[in-house]
């Protein structure tokens, strides 16, 4: 008997008891859709992550001040100053406050990320204007209310009109556009074309936390980022009377304790996926119990006609086998369908497609079909004729 | 074609040996038509399982074309099925999801018998039992009658050797009956050896040898008048 045959028998079967056969497969479906959603998710945040790291430029150290352990703070100023005394290390420190906030011009309004930071910020980052200006110290130092928009921004707001010098309101709070920034992105929304950088100082205000958690800091060059590192510690340390109200770190440690993360979190998915495929498989192996004793007549005839063993195994294999398949194709195109439309849709993060992780979950469901098919296939092979026949 | 000698078939019942056969010997010629009668009890549908290869004696030995099968495991035994025994059942058997045409190839199925080659032996399968005009029908859309000649025609298809029927008219009206046996009579005047197992005198007393078992033991063995 040709795989072809036991193909085609199969199929019957399975077509034969269509709400059965879909329930059966649910189990899989939904694991393997989980598992290709949750890795396009974690997948898409981690390459933004990374990107954004390796979109610092060279020699970047980033400072975090959570303020653990001290009541006391650090402000942009004395930082700057900081800085200022020490140029042989450091060649530039820019502040950065972020939020989501409501932007409006005339009638239209959109939410997207504001950045509050300063002058450093476009040559640490490598966000230049395509035209008007960037940030500036005097804006900083004098408050002042003024913008520089991402192409994605000012497509929607001021569609066809030049942005410069037009006003915006920021929750609220009437801005000057004054600087358009370079298309890094394709303008899509939710990337780095859809910002807006205004005066960390103005930002402050605006978002009602005077502290600033973030600053990042070029050093002057690769062979001063290391004594670099050790002057903020010490400074830092000094100011707040302790190591745990901050960290200092750069860019290679900050994409190792990245990766680390993202391989919990796939440690976490894997267990995930791992978990409901065995649940499924264990559905499986119900269903086609049950199948077997329903058949057992049927066992009957094909053995007492010639079956072998062999043959009604494959049989029920290839049957198991075909519905966790089955079930591993749609789980994949519904995975497809949460990316497209869940992940993609909310805006969250851009999805990462991967057709490693597809022909994996694929493969493994596959593996759950031979792996909880096997036992029943062997209990219908081994079933007496005459019994079976005898069966009602 | 097939010879029997000495065979028991001892059951274990608790602590009781229940002798299903005691002692059979039997000889069944080429072409013959053997009716085997019993009531029910009297052993004959432990032979029946003996004949068609679907069990194997306690002991004695069992010649069926030229081969032992008495001490064959279960794939030989299925392979012997497959090769040299047609089936016909009371209860017909056939798989009710597959059309006439598809029951009947499956014995080939498991011959490894090509597609084109087996719906071709099928179809004529059908034609020889005169249900040529049926051949896509399924078990539901069929007589008794009918159903039970595409069980015939499954039988035949790989022309065995032996076609063993077992109650083949047990649930059917006197007339699709009449056919069914009608059919048989055909199939042996085709040059089939043909054993019937049954407990009704009027069916077996249309083969041509009727043998009579009781208690696990063969009582009478004549030519049929």
């Amino acid at each position: 008997m040709g795989f072809f045959q036991a193909y085609k028998m199969a199929l019957k079967s399975i077509a034969g008891n269509k709400v059965r056969s879909f329930l059966t497969m649910l189990g899989v479906i939904i694991g393997v859709g989980s598992v290709i959603t949750a890795v396009a998710f974690a997948q898409g945040s981690t390459k933004s992550i990374t990107d954004s790291i390796e979109g610092l430029g060279s020699n970047i150290i980033t400072i975090n001040i959570t303020g653990r352990g001290s009541n006391r703070n650090i402000t942009y100023e004395e930082l700057k100053t900081f800085a200022e005394e020490n140029s042989g290390d450091i060649s530039m420190i820019a502040p950065i406050v972020n939020g989501n906030m409501t932007l409006k011009a005339g009638s239209k309004s959109r939410d997207t990320t504001v950045i509050g930071s300063n002058e450093d910020y476009e040559y640490i980052r490598n966000r230049h204007v395509q035209s008007g200006r960037f940030i500036l110290s005097f804006d900083n130092d004098y408050k002042l209310k003024t913008a520089v928009i991402g192409s994605a921004v000012a497509n929607d707001l001021f569609e066809g009109q030049n942005p410069i010098g037009q006003q915006i309101k920021i929750n609220g709070q009437i801005f000057k556009v004054v600087g358009l920034l370079q298309e890094i992105d394709g303008g899509q929304d939710s990337s780095d074309d859809d910002q807006v950088i205004i005066p960390v100082t103005v930002a402050q205000r605006l978002g009602r936390n005077a502290r600033i958690s973030n600053f990042t800091v070029q050093a002057a060059d690769s062979a001063t980022v290391d004594p670099a590192m050790a002057k903020l510690t010490a400074y830092l340390t000094d100011k707040f009377g302790n190591s745990n109200a901050f960290s200092v770190r750069n860019q290679a440690q900050m994409l190792s304790t990245l990766n680390s993360i993202t391989d919990t979190l796939m440690i976490v998915l894997g267990g995930i996926a791992a978990i409901s495929l065995i649940v499924g498989g264990i559905g499986i192996m119900n269903i086609m119990l049950v199948s077997v004793t329903e058949r057992t007549r049927e066992i009957g005839i094909r053995k007492a006609i010639g079956a072998k063993r062999k043959n009604i195994m494959v049989q029920f294999l290839i049957e198991a086998i075909m519905i966790t398949g089955i079930g591993g194709v749609l789980g994949i195109l519904i995975g497809l369908f949460c990316i497209r439309f869940i992940i993609g849709g909310l805006k969250i993060t851009t999805p990462v497609y991967s057709p490693f992780w597809m022909m994996l979950s694929f493969g493994i469901s596959l593996g759950v079909g031979i792996i909880f098919g096997l036992f029943p296939a062997y209990k219908a092979a081994r079933l007496n004729p005459i019994e079976a026949l005898r069966f009602e | 074609m097939i010879q029997i000698t000495n065979m028991c078939k001892i059951y274990e019942m608790g602590e009781n040996s229940v002798y299903a056969l005691n002692n059979v010997s039997l000889h069944i010629a080429k072409h013959e038509f053997v009716a085997i009668v019993g009531p029910s009890g009297s052993g004959k549908s432990t032979l029946m399982n003996m004949l068609g290869c679907l069990d194997v004696p306690t002991s004695g030995s069992y010649y069926l074309d030229g081969h032992e099968v008495s001490k064959l495991s279960d794939n030989q035994l299925a392979e012997i099925r497959n090769n040299k025994i047609g089936f016909i059942f009371q209860g017909f058997n056939l798989l009710k999801k597959l059309t006439a045409v598809e029951n009947v190839e499956l014995p080939l199925i498991y011959q490894g018998v090509g597609h084109k080659e087996r719906v071709r032996k099928s179809i004529e399968a059908l034609e020889l039992v005169g249900l040529g005009d049926r051949t896509h029908h399924t078990p539901n859309e069929l007589s008794g009658g009918q159903q039970q000649r595409v069980a015939i025609a499954r039988a035949l298809v790989s022309s065995p050797p032996l076609i063993l029927a077992d109650e083949p008219t047990g649930n059917l009206d006197s007339k699709s009956g009449t056919d069914v046996m009608r059919t048989l009579h055909q199939l042996h005047e085709n040059g089939n050896t043909i054993v019937l197992i049954t407990h009704d005198n009027n069916v077996a007393a249309q083969a041509g040898r009727i043998v009579r078992i009781q208690d696990g033991m063969i009582t009478e063995d004549k030519e049929a008048v």
